[in-house]
């Protein structure tokens, strides 16, 4: 019959209008800055400069080769390598700047990193009240530890790490080959 | 009306007594103006509020009934941290508009486009006026009240039409249209709801309707219309139009934003477009109100021994559940294409009101009969209105349903 229809309609929301109170599991929404939906381990946003020890800035893995300077499509990236008293270039950057506001997570800069220097991040909380200087990352902000590399993409990490120890033993054999030809002889390297 | 003493306690009388209070400073000559004056103020601030809150509980009602919370953010300016459960979300929301740019296209009617939002407000307001809150609660008792209210109410049409062509905007001028032929479809069925409360209460005051509907001394039933088989009839008609006529979902059309941007608010910003929004909010509350006095008895309690409680509570209460009905209907409802909107006011309606007519005419006609006759006249008066729906029900409907789904199961 004609109305039937709106009758059960109303019946369907008054049950949903009822249940919300007395059944949390039918709220759908989670409620943001006090909760959080866990991230998924591949999602990303913007990169991040790994480093090794407890000083940022002095271990960073980055040698400032400019790699990624040159790769990174919006040209986002302004890298100025450290020099020393007599201009030499040393293995570290002076300033390293990511403008997230050009940024677009494409990451390409991880894939060229010869050193596993540079990683995609999560933290996605970046609002800033300014749009030029709030969201120019420079290194200070930018250099994270391994281990919150290993928290957040823990596969990932592991792959990395494990490839890193491989030819950190690795150079270690050979430079020990170099400064001792006798034992070299003994034991080949193992790279041979 | 019968007025046993606990009709006259001091809650009863307060809002008249502080309104001959205030008034008794004022000398002879100014005591009329200023005493409309305070029925102005007084009725702004009742009902601004009740607006608020409103707008937040309809969100709220949405909200739960989509299985989300709704609204639950908004604390208190310079304390953190609180939440209140949102419930300073109206002010906020306040705040919000106020500050917003108020946006004029150029090539608007910059004067029709400035008054529309005016005239849409005080049509709404001036519904309000003959609407009895209370035992003597009412700003104007005319005579001709419910003629005056459903005048003013179709006026505020106007100033949306208005709204729509000062605009100058093909979504706003077709909403405008719509909202026209909303009103020409929507009207009829209205008024046609009402005729038979005047018709059986003999009277077009609002105030004489109510007591027409006042309790039997020591009777449990009320004697309200709508427990009358033409007053049941008359207030579900009156209730659709009712939600047509405030442009409430499912006959938001004129508004329809997933088709028409926003049709007449589309041009508007800032505290022009939340006039627009008061005054929708302010059409519900008139006609929800007016609903309540012709068939809900008004501020008459449901039975003698509530009269304690005073009128004009009673009477928001029928208000705000006849509001909280529409947000329910809202929640649940679709928007209807226009010419189903059309279809249902003229075949539907407009044909069940005049039979309708006939039902209340008969009813009035055997007012004398008792005893078993008493279950004759409820017969015949349920065939007049079951056997006219069904028939009517079923033409409109065939052919239509049930849907057959080609590529959905
Ligand atoms: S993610 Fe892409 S856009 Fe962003 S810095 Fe790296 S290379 Fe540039
Ligand atoms: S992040 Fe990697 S590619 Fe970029 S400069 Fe540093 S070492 Fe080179």
């Amino acid at each position: 019959m004609l109305g039937t229809g709106i009758i059960k309609g109303l019946a369907v929301t008054a049950k949903n209008f009822v249940g919300s109170f007395y059944d949390p599991a039918r709220l759908v929404t989670v409620e943001y800055p006090e909760k959080q939906i866990p991230i998924p381990e591949n999602y990303r946003n913007f990169p991040f400069l790994v480093h090794e020890g407890d000083d940022p800035i002095a271990t960073l893995r980055c040698v400032a080769c400019k790699i990624c300077e040159n790769e990174c499509p919006p040209q986002c990236i302004y890298i100025v390598a450290e020099r020393d008293e007599k201009g030499k270039v040393l293995k570290k950057p002076k300033i390293f700047d990511i403008d997230i506001a050009v940024c677009m997570s494409c990451q390409i800069c991880v894939e060229v990193c010869p050193f596993d220097a540079i990683k995609m991040d999560q933290h996605f909380e970046i609002a800033a009240g300014n749009r030029f200087e709030g969201l120019l990352l420079h290194r200070e902000q930018l250099a994270k530890p391994n281990s919150y590399y290993q928290k957040i993409h823990p596969t990932e990490a592991a792959e990395v790490d494990a490839m890193l120890t491989a030819m950190k033993a690795r150079q270690a054999a050979e430079k020990s080959a170099k400064a001792k030809p006798a034992p070299a002889t003994q034991t080949p390297p193992p790279a041979a | 009306m019968n007025a046993p003493a606990n009709t006259n306690s001091l809650l009863e009388r307060a809002p008249v007594m502080i309104r001959d209070w205030i008034i008794g400073f004022f000398p002879e000559s100014l005591r009329w103006p200023v005493g409309a004056l305070l029925a102005i103020a007084a009725m702004l601030a009742v009902f601004g509020l009740v607006f608020a809150f409103l707008t937040l509980a309809e969100r709220k009602l949405l909200g739960r009934a989509q299985n989300r919370p709704g609204p639950n953010r908004s604390g208190l300016p310079f304390f953190r941290g609180t939440k209140l459960f949102g419930l300073t979300q109206p002010f906020a929301d306040a705040v919000k508009m106020l500050t917003k740019e108020d946006i004029v296209p150029r090539a608007a009617d910059h004067l029709l486009h400035f008054l529309a939002p005016v005239l849409v407000v005080a049509f709404a307001l001036m519904t309000f006026a003959v609407i009895p809150y209370g035992r003597q609660l009412v700003a104007v008792d005319i005579d001709a009240g419910v003629l005056y209210f459903f005048a003013a109410g179709a006026a505020t049409e106007l100033a949306i039409f208005m709204a729509g062509w000062a605009s100058h905007n093909k979504y706003s001028l077709i909403g405008a249209m719509r909202a026209l032929a909303q009103l020409i479809s929507y009207e009829l069925p209205l008024l046609l709801s009402v005729v038979p409360v005047v018709m059986l209460a003999g009277t077009l005051s609002p105030t004489k309707i109510v007591e027409a509907q006042a309790n039997v001394p020591g009777g449990l039933i009320p004697h309200w219309h709508v427990f009358t088989p033409w007053g049941a009839v008359g207030f579900a008609i009156f209730m659709v139009a009712a939600l047509a006529e405030a442009n409430r979902s499912p006959f938001d059309l004129p508004e329809g934003e997933s088709e028409l941007v926003a049709g007449h608010l589309t041009e508007y910003s800032g505290f022009k477009y939340a006039l627009f929004f008061m005054a929708e909010y302010f059409g519900m509350i008139g006609l929800t109100g007016m609903g309540a006095t012709l068939f809900l008895g008004g501020w008459q309690a449901p039975c003698a021994f509530l009269e304690f409680i005073p009128s004009y509570l009673w009477f928001g209460v029928k208000m705000l559940s006849l509001i909280l009905f529409m947000m329910w209907i809202r929640a649940t409802l679709l928007r209807l294409r226009i010419d189903q909107l059309t279809r249902l006011a003229w075949k539907f309606l407009v044909p069940l009101a005049l039979i309708n007519l006939g039902t209340a005419a008969f009813w009035s006609r055997t007012d004398s009969w008792s005893g078993p006759l008493q279950f004759v006249r409820w017969a015949i008066a349920l065939a007049l209105i079951v056997v006219p729906f069904v028939v009517i029900g079923r033409r409109l409907t065939a052919g239509l349903a049930p849907r057959t789904y080609r590529y959905a199961t």
